[in-house]
């Protein structure tokens, strides 16, 4: 009987069965940020233990990073408290960095795979949910709280419980306009958003195959979101094409035995799963999201669900949801009114979603409505570096978008980008909760970053295929 | 210093109703400026509580009613979203110190966070969930009791079947709950554990 992926590398990297009955798992990679790491080291401190593997924990700053100018030291005090305790932690206990000094810095998530950190076959994590990402290389890699940073700090492990499998296949082709953000929308509309707890999501099928490794990231940075606290992507020859040539990838012949362990963890072709979900490509459509969980979402010419229309026990939910995104159950979510558009985020902040959003706007001589402020946030500087050199921060700027710095921005506000009031965004990132972006009642629609563009322009959500003429022959 | 066992945890409760509450609601992203988890309790809930104060109504962490409370009691998916620890930390730092949840269903990333702060979350159908926060805000001066070993949960002398899987809940009984006293000593399978791994020797 073969095994999964996920089988044979949590397999390979248990260190022992501990006491409690959970596993002991060794961490191949740990990313840190400003955010959820100053209390660890803190406690590491206090405990006087060394970090056993520092090789293995790089740090960079994202969450608090200012986006219009990253120039020390920050005007908010706290974002600088937290810079410089970054600063000490990683210095004092020999980790590297990727600052902004060096032109190295980024999302944790946009940083790690563009670096060639993030491999097949590793165990990762990081004190950030959106640790899914990495499992687009065919990683175990998942979120894990403060506690568990200062534990893998000190000994590189983790308790951890074996997650069940479920196989999601999308099968068949996706539509013109339909992107790696929609499918994994679509999945969690399907699956609900705790529909995969206790689930490890493997991706597959016709359309994951087809997919740039950009495009899986997105689609397991979101896996978190369904519930699922990671999502992987069997390795194959489009994750070794991008890693090959990376900055820290392996090189010479070193890379030929990286390769021939990469292929050894690919799920066999008669793997058992927990559960396995089939999904047809030509039924999805570009999602956008209605209320305050990512589950709730619809399709751009479908309308807000009725009570009647969702199941008894997400009642509740759809309620709350309506009176805080003051939509009427039944409406066309098609027309909703928008004032911020972001593009950006570990979701969506790469440079293939700033190319396709640039591909989609070039010539066309379209404005972004003069009501809407569009914010264009690349996810890393090198991104950024890349944007700047091909010319794209002139094609956007003279679109109306702003171009900033690299960082989490208005993905979950903790720096100054913020929602004001009651404003609406249209959002290239990934929740869409009450509060997410800084204004407690600031409202999200999350969508992908051309849905995101074409609301930007026509200052309202619309079908981007029909505003850009995709698909069109 | 404290007993790190909790087998039964007993005090006032508390109700917040609501599925798929998440972390952001639970702790708002502005408080995560910081670089200690002091002081995070106050801020517990605090859009939600502002939101319906607005509104003219009191969230539950605003009634006076509930302020020394040790067991909190919620509905589906508690704690979804973000991993970040200061939801859990926010939670044990409110009023007298929260001790227990009592949920439905929980989110993966802080069920574990809240075992790591000794914290443990227990399951109860949909029914005894419901049934419970009506009884804590009809009799809010009630005990409730959630007693780990013989896995129920008393209140107002009804008692309850709760779930929680074994692992943690020996952890928790046993006052192990430490991860890293747990992780510490097995520092030689560890490192033997990554030398066998190719990509720890880059390979060679």
């Amino acid at each position: 009987m073969g095994k999964t992926l996920y089988a044979k590398v949590f397999d390979a990297h248990t260190v022992a069965k501990l006491p409690s009955g959970q596993l002991q798992l060794l961490m191949g990679l740990h990313l840190i940020h400003e955010v959820t790491s100053p209390q660890a080291f803190s406690m590491l401190e206090h405990l006087g233990l060394p970090v056993l593997f520092p090789e293995r924990t790089f740090a960079t700053v994202d969450h608090i990073i200012p986006t219009k100018s990253q120039l020390r030291p920050f005007s908010d005090s706290l974002a600088e408290e937290m810079m410089t305790a970054l600063e000490r932690n990683v210095k004092k206990h020999g980790i590297r960095y990727f600052s902004t000094d060096k032109g190295e810095q980024g999302i944790v998530h946009v940083v790690g795979p563009e670096m060639g950190l993030t491999q097949p076959g590793m165990t990762i994590c990081c004190g950030d949910s959106h640790t899914s990402t990495h499992g687009a290389f065919g990683a175990i890699a998942f979120g894990i709280g403060t506690s568990q940073v200062r534990d893998v700090l000190a000994t590189q492990t983790i308790a951890m419980d074996k997650l069940k499998v479920r196989r999601i296949e999308v099968n068949g082709k996706l539509g013109p306009g339909v992107y790696a953000k929609d499918v994994t929308l679509h999945v969690i509309n399907l699956l609900g958003v705790n529909g995969g707890v206790g689930y490890a999501y493997e991706y597959a099928g016709d359309v994951v195959d087809a997919m740039t490794m950009d495009e899986r990231m997105t689609v397991c940075n979101m896996s978190i979101e369904g519930g699922a606290r990671c999502g992987y992507v069997n390795p194959d020859a489009t994750t070794y094409a991008y890693l090959k040539g990376r900055a820290l990838s392996p090189k010479g012949e070193a890379w030929d035995r990286a390769v021939a362990y990469w292929e050894s963890v690919r799920s066999d072709a008669d793997a058992v799963y927990d559960d396995v979900v089939k999904i047809r490509g030509e039924d999805i459509e570009p999602v956008v999201t209605w209320g305050i969980n990512p589950g709730q979402s619809v399709g751009v010419n479908g309308k807000v669900p009725t009570a009647k229309d969702v199941p008894e026990n997400e009642r509740g939910a759809a309620e709350e949801a309506y009176a805080y995104m003051s939509l009427e159950p039944g409406q066309q979510i098609r027309g909703t009114k928008i004032d911020v558009a972001f593009i950006g985020s570990c979701t969506n902040g790469r440079l293939s979603d700033f190319e396709e959003v640039l591909g989609l706007l070039r010539g066309k001589g379209l404005k972004v409505k003069p009501h809407v402020r569009a914010l264009i946030v690349p996810g890393s500087q090198s991104v950024r570096k890349e944007m700047i050199e091909k010319g794209y921060d002139r094609i956007f700027t003279e679109a109306g978008f702003e171009f900033r710095e690299a960082g989490c921005s208005m993905c979950l506000a903790m720096n100054p980008d913020k929602l004001k009031g009651r404003e609406v965004c249209a959002s290239s990132s990934n929740r869409n909760f009450k509060g997410r972006q800084g204004s407690p009642t600031g409202r999200t629609l999350l969508m992908s970053p051309a849905m995101v563009a074409a609301a930007a322009i026509a200052g309202e959500v619309t079908d981007a295929r029909e505003l850009f003429g995709i698909g069109a022959a | 210093m404290e007993d790190p066992k909790r087998i039964v945890i007993s005090g006032g409760g508390i109700p917040v109703r609501g599925n798929d509450i998440d972390t952001d609601r639970i702790i708002p992203a502005r408080f995560l400026k910081t670089v200690v988890f002091d002081g995070l309790g106050e801020h517990a809930f605090e859009d939600d509580r502002g939101q319906l104060r607005e509104a003219g109504k009191t969230h539950s962490f605003d009634e006076p009613k509930f302020q020394g409370a040790r067991v909190l009691v919620v509905n589906k998916n508690f704690g979804c979203g973000s991993s970040r620890e200061h939801a859990p930390q926010a939670i044990v730092r409110w009023g007298k110190g929260i001790r227990a949840i009592v949920g439905e269903s929980f989110a993966e990333i802080f069920f574990g966070n809240c075992v790591s702060l000794g914290l443990p979350c227990v399951t109860v159908d949909e029914k005894t969930a419901s049934a419970l926060q009506t009884s804590i805000e009809q009799n809010p001066a009630a005990e409730v009791s959630v007693d780990l070993a013989s896995k129920t949960v008393k209140v107002g002398g009804a008692s309850y079947p709760i779930t929680m899987p074994d692992g943690p809940r020996k952890q928790l009984m046993e006052g192990r709950w430490d991860s890293t006293a747990e992780l510490v000593g097995n520092r030689d399978i560890i490192k033997a554990t990554a030398a066998k791994l190719p990509y720890f020797t880059g390979f060679v």
